[in-house]
């Protein structure tokens, strides 16, 4: 771990998706818990309401795994998912955050 | 015209609108509502079953043997934890059930209330869609939403948890809504099922694979058509049986863990394997590396998650079954496929499926075959989990889709009896067949009554060997034949068991003529329990050892 920076490890080895969901209660249950029963862990997750609030956009920071394409497909599958989107480990959404996560 | 009615009325009124004319389950305070008005419906039968579990099983038989999304209903609390092992089990064998539960009232949600449970989160992983409804007005959007996603794509269960109080909420209804109906899938890639009929005709030792998705799809007649221009032999999964007849001259029967040796190694011989709804479940294919390993695979299934889950596929076509093969039957060439077919005819000779004692009525083959002597094609047959399902599998002459049903993906004993019932009360012509174990019916035996209340046509052949055959096997041949906790030490009176909860029985192992008693017990109408005691000894074989190629089989 010590010996390459934060940044290349990123890079090599995570991804960030972009899911497009319904905003209710629950929706985030449905997407995490495809990952969770697989035992994949999810190293981040951010979300916040589009526009009216109709709508929510989840933002994960995940491991790249070879089982990354089918969990993506089953994420699309979810009835309440609009869309899913993957993006390099290195996209602005996680940069800058640390400051909020200081122990 | 405005009407006025609860939440409770405007969920039958749905159900009703939705085509549905029999619901099973059990009521219990937060659902007493709902009961109230499925009360006073005149139009929908409530089953009463005698566990949430059985009412599950007997919606899952109805929707099994229909094609139509089923309906069952259960209180809060347990009522609905113990609905929720037929609902996995729907989900993994993509069957279209729509399962509507009570909750507590809103404000008590999430005060640990009393028959207070997380319905929701707890149906999460295991329902292909879930709702909480939160006020009537919501019940029009999400029932019929409900059934559209039962239906729609790869079938399914749906769960709606409905509060008690929005079942007492009282609003105006103006206009109602339009039943939900399966949305069509969608079109097949033209170029990608050119490439699979050039793929098809270029292929010297294709097979065709087919699974539950073929019968779900109503795509059985379309197979056949296609395996006979195109001269595939062809093989079926657990959940696809039906789907060819087996004693089709293409027919392989069913491959994977117990299927017949020459299944299995021509399998191992082809090189090209078309995969029509099936989804390559390690029961069917072994050691994945080992599977076909001269193959290419051509993948067809309405659902794009399974395209390259198991199997990377050279061609993967995402599309609902019978559309598909309706466009890729024309453009493939007639082959009679000499060579091909006569090294499948070799197989078949030099490594058989051995079914000892056919003619013996009390072994565990010679009764299943018994059995079908007395039935034509339209009985409908179910099974247990175990030993009988899997010989039943390998032996029934099944020739009709949705002839089979079946606990595929979950295997879960308890199933034949309710299921069963489920199916004669869904098609009251059919004669239903559940064959079933000692382990297994008593997972689900109160639903006897049931039977017995319903008058349900439902004849059920168990198969006692006072063991619990599958593990008693497994043990025997893999655990150094250390038997624990697989033989019974105690096993009831079957025949008492049966006539106790009020219906008829028969025991083959005391009649002078069981050939000629298990046909009259079969042929008497209403629910009947055949009892007849098998050699707990025996095995399913051939067996396919887990985690071993499917070529390497044991046994027989």
């Amino acid at each position: 771990m010590n010996a390459i920076n934060r940044h290349e490890q990123n890079a090599l080895s995570r991804a960030v998706l972009e899911i497009d969901v319904n905003n209710h209660p629950g929706v985030m249950s449905h997407v995490v818990g495809l990952f969770s029963r697989r035992a994949y862990n999810v190293e981040g997750i951010l979300c916040l309401p589009l526009d009216d609030g109709s709508r929510s956009r989840i933002w994960l920071l995940v491991n790249e795994d070879q089982r990354l394409p089918q969990m993506m497909k089953q994420v699309g599958k979810l009835e309440d998912v609009i869309g899913i989107r993957r993006h390099n480990a290195d996209h602005a959404v996680f940069q800058n955050l640390e400051n909020f996560f200081r122990g | 015209m405005t009407d006025t009615l609860n939440g409770a009325q405007i969920t039958i009124r749905l159900l009703e609108r939705q085509g549905i004319r029999t619901v099973a389950g059990i009521p219990g305070g937060a659902i007493l509502p709902i009961y109230d008005a499925l009360g006073q419906s005149s139009i929908i039968h409530h089953v009463l079953a005698r566990h949430e579990q059985g009412a599950g099983f007997m919606a899952q038989g109805m929707a099994r043997a229909s094609g139509q999304t089923a309906v069952c209903l259960a209180s809060s609390g347990p009522g609905a934890t113990n609905l929720l092992t037929a609902i996995a089990d729907a989900k993994l064998d993509s069957i279209p059930l729509v399962a509507i539960t009570g909750q507590v009232p809103k404000a008590m949600i999430g005060t640990d209330a009393f028959q207070e449970v997380d319905t929701y989160g707890l149906s999460i992983p295991i329902t292909k869609h879930n709702f909480l409804v939160s006020s009537a007005e919501e019940l029009l959007e999400v029932i019929p939403r409900a059934f559209e996603l039962a239906a729609s794509g790869r079938p399914g269960p749906v769960l709606v948890d409905i509060p008690k109080d929005v079942q007492m909420q009282v609003i105006d209804i103006g206009e109602w809504p339009a039943p939900g109906r399966r949305q069509p899938p969608p079109e097949p890639d033209g170029w990608a099922l050119s490439e699979a009929a050039a793929m098809i005709n270029a292929a010297k030792r294709p097979i065709l694979y087919l699974g539950g998705g073929v019968v779900h799809s109503g795509a059985s007649g379309q197979a056949v058509r296609l395996a006979e221009k195109a001269g595939l032999p062809t093989v079926m999964t657990l959940m696809g049986l039906g789907a060819m007849p087996v004693d089709h001259a293409l027919s392989l029967g069913m491959l994977g863990m117990h299927a017949a040796r020459y299944t299995n190694l021509a399998l191992d011989e082809c090189d090209l394997l078309i995969a029509v709804g099936a989804r390559f479940d390690d029961r069917a294919t072994g050691k994945v590396a080992a599977f076909c390993p001269q193959a290419k695979i051509i993948h067809i299934d309405i659902d794009p998650a399974e395209l390259d889950k198991i199997k990377t596929a050279h061609i993967g076509i995402t599309a609902d079954v019978d559309a598909a093969l309706l466009r890729l039957t024309p453009a493939v060439a007639e082959n009679r496929r000499t060579q091909w077919l006569q090294r499948i005819a070799d197989l078949k000779s030099e490594y058989p499926l051995v079914m000892p004692e056919q003619d013996n009525p009390l072994s565990h083959f010679g009764l299943i075959r018994t059995v079908a002597a007395c039935l034509d094609d339209e009985a409908t047959i179910a099974t247990d989990v175990g030993q009988h399902q899997m010989w039943v599998a390998q032996a029934y002459p099944l020739r009709r889709p949705r002839q089979w049903l079946t606990s595929g993906g979950l295997g879960t004993m308890g199933f034949g009896v309710p299921a069963a019932i489920g199916a004669a009360l869904a098609e009251p012509e059919r004669t239903v067949v559940c064959f079933t174990g000692d382990g297994s019916i008593l997972m689900n035996i109160q639903e006897l009554v049931t039977a017995a209340e319903e008058g349900a046509n439902v004849k059920i052949v168990l198969m006692n060997n006072a063991t619990l055959g599958l593990v008693h096997q497994q043990q025997t041949l893999f655990y150094g034949e250390r038997l624990f906790a697989s033989q019974f030490k105690s096993t009831p009176d079957f025949v008492k068991v049966a006539q106790g909860f009020g219906i008829a029985a028969v025991d083959l192992d005391q009649a002078a003529n069981p050939c000629a008693a298990l046909m009259e017990a079969i042929n008497r109408p209403g629910p009947c329990l055949i009892h007849a005691s098998i050699d707990a000894e025996q095995k399913v074989y051939p067996m396919v050892p887990p985690g071993a190629a499917n070529r390497d089989m044991i046994g027989a």
